[in-house]
């Protein structure tokens, strides 16, 4: 019953693929080209989908080699939804297993680091906890506590200047990517993603706080990383981006 | 078959746009005639940011269609129910004047092709379409509205004419019909068919919405007319001679202006929209 799905899904994304029987134009006549319009409607959607998706990717393989790239990788990953906003979460691995484009190591990277930026645009609001509920927390009470990232924060490890090529690509006169590792954090204070770069016990910080460590704890644990770890400038800086939710105090 | 006494208030029948987040302060400072707005349902399936606080704002100015073009309802398959089930959350929270999706299928599998694509229409899928109709007005306990197809080409085993097949579902499941008059013009090109004569035949008492808006021209390999619907230009003089002699039998309808590609400045698409409001304004002056 459902032949004809088949075959349209067999010869959509492949020209190869011989045009399924039984479609004619209006006359009752064989066409080739009519089915053509819905294989391009298809590819049309799903490069523009990657473009919109991946814009630094572009940028660093230029528009050419992007939109040779995009069929290749809808052949093998076509959308698992509607939700075109989540389409291209395969784009890392399929980055870090493409033959050509293999010895660009950072390329996986910046494929995560630009998922996450648009999952952090489509995350769910919160209430951002403010300076005077930090400074309200008795200093022991706040060393023994908890703390809760906004449902948009996310955080991006990577051995690469990963902040740099990003903004190096994004922004205009940004100066080029030094060569030092850099986890990036994603925050939206309002609507709009913002990617920071991380230090390695900065990023050591966040990711133990986001496990629920309390801040004791994530704090030996940067100090391990890097004995001159500073917690204030990354905690004021949390704070002016509305990143943190909720103080959980022992007591609590 | 739906309990009509559930359904809720229909569009305002006015111009309406597909809304684009780039004319929101427009929208606001100046609508022109513009009474309504039709959103993509999936565009609004996250959870939370920009995209939800623009429709949270805008719902108090303007009346809001959802229209999805995700669910399937013309495949063969069952119709995702997480997807369904995100659907029911948007119009419980959103509770939209209307909802629509197409006589069309998009999902194959675990596969979403992006795109609307066509089926033939036999008993067998008359009895499918039917049956996701049923289950989505069930879920979502109100009456859908289903778009008829832009088509490029027929398929030799189909043995109901379109018009007949969506007769028939509203005859089945008491859904009511979302007519686009631009794919009405591009089908019947692209057909070989007159699209007055499509509309004599169809079935317009269950119209709760009309769609104009743009479209390619292109030629098949036999150097037949080719339509394309791009919704990326102005809708073609045809198209609005084709509104106007759908209002004529219809009445004063909601009327939307789809521009989704090459998005224009708001000024331009508002002057579409007057357009829309003179062949609303003639209709009752006829």
């Amino acid at each position: 019953m459902n032949s004809h799905e088949h075959m349209f899904r067999a010869a959509l994304l492949d020209p190869a693929q011989a045009v399924p029987e039984g479609l004619t134009d209006g006359a009752g006549a064989p066409t080739t080209k009519r089915f053509d319009v819905y294989r391009n409607n298809v590819t049309v959607a799903l490069i523009e989908a990657l473009r919109t998706a991946f814009p630094v990717l572009r940028k660093l393989l230029g528009d050419a080699n992007f939109d040779q790239l995009a069929p290749h990788f809808a052949r093998a990953h076509p959308p698992a939804s509607p939700l075109m906003m989540h389409y291209g979460v395969d784009m890392p691995e399929f980055l870090a297993g493409f033959t050509p484009l293999k010895h660009i190591g950072y390329l996986p990277d910046v494929a995560r680091l630009e998922l996450a930026i648009r999952q952090a645009y489509h995350a769910a609001d919160a209430i951002p906890l403010s300076a005077t509920d930090l400074a309200e927390t008795e200093p022991d009470a706040l060393m023994a506590a908890c703390l809760s990232f906004a449902p948009a924060v996310q955080i991006v490890p990577s051995p690469w200047p990963l902040f740099d090529i990003w903004r190096y690509n994004m922004q205009e006169g940004a100066e080029k990517p030094r060569n030092v590792a850099q986890s990036v954090l994603i925050t939206r204070p309002e609507f709009d993603p913002v990617p920071h770069p991380l230090t390695p016990a900065q990023a050591t910080w966040i990711s133990a706080i986001k496990a629920g460590t309390p801040l004791l704890g994530a704090q030996d644990a940067a100090l391990a990383q890097d004995p001159k770890f500073d917690l204030s400038p990354l905690l004021t800086l949390l704070l002016q981006q509305e990143a943190l939710t909720t103080l959980t105090t022992p007591k609590d | 078959m739906l309990d009509a006494t559930r359904t809720p208030p229909r569009l305002p029948a006015a111009p309406g746009v597909g809304y684009k987040a780039q004319h929101f302060s427009d929208l606001r400072n100046a609508p022109g005639p513009v009474k309504w707005l039709e959103i993509h349902a999936e565009n609004y399936m996250g959870d939370g940011g920009r995209p939800h606080a623009q429709l949270r704002a805008l719902r108090g100015d303007f009346a809001i269609s959802v229209h999805g073009v995700g669910l399937s309802i013309g495949g063969t398959g069952p119709l995702d129910p997480e997807h369904l089930a995100r659907l029911k959350h948007l119009i419980d929270w959103l509770e939209p004047a209307s909802f629509s999706e197409h006589l069309a299928w998009s999902t194959h599998g675990a596969e979403f092709l992006d795109d609307l694509l066509p089926l033939p229409y036999t008993d067998a899928t008359l009895t499918c379409v039917a049956d996701h109709i049923d289950e989505v007005q069930e879920t979502l306990g109100r009456q859908m509205l289903l778009e008829n197809p832009s088509s490029y080409l027929a398929f030799a085993q189909s043995t109901w004419s379109e018009t007949d097949f969506l007769t028939e579902l509203v005859r089945r499941t008491g859904c009511g019909l979302l007519l686009d008059v631009n794919n009405v013009f591009i089908s019947a090109t692209n057909l070989g068919y007159t699209p007055t004569g499509y509309l004599d035949a169809y079935p317009t008492a269950a119209v709760g919405e009309i769609h104009v808006g743009g479209h390619d021209e292109d030629r098949d390999e036999h150097g037949a007319p080719l339509l394309i619907d791009s919704h990326g230009a102005a809708t073609a003089d045809p198209v609005w001679d084709l509104l106007d002699y759908t209002l004529a039998q219809t009445g004063p309808a909601p009327v939307l202006v789809e521009w989704d590609n090459d998005v224009p400045d708001w000024a331009t698409l508002r002057s579409e929209a007057e357009r829309a409001e003179h062949a609303l304004t003639s209709v009752l002056a006829n």
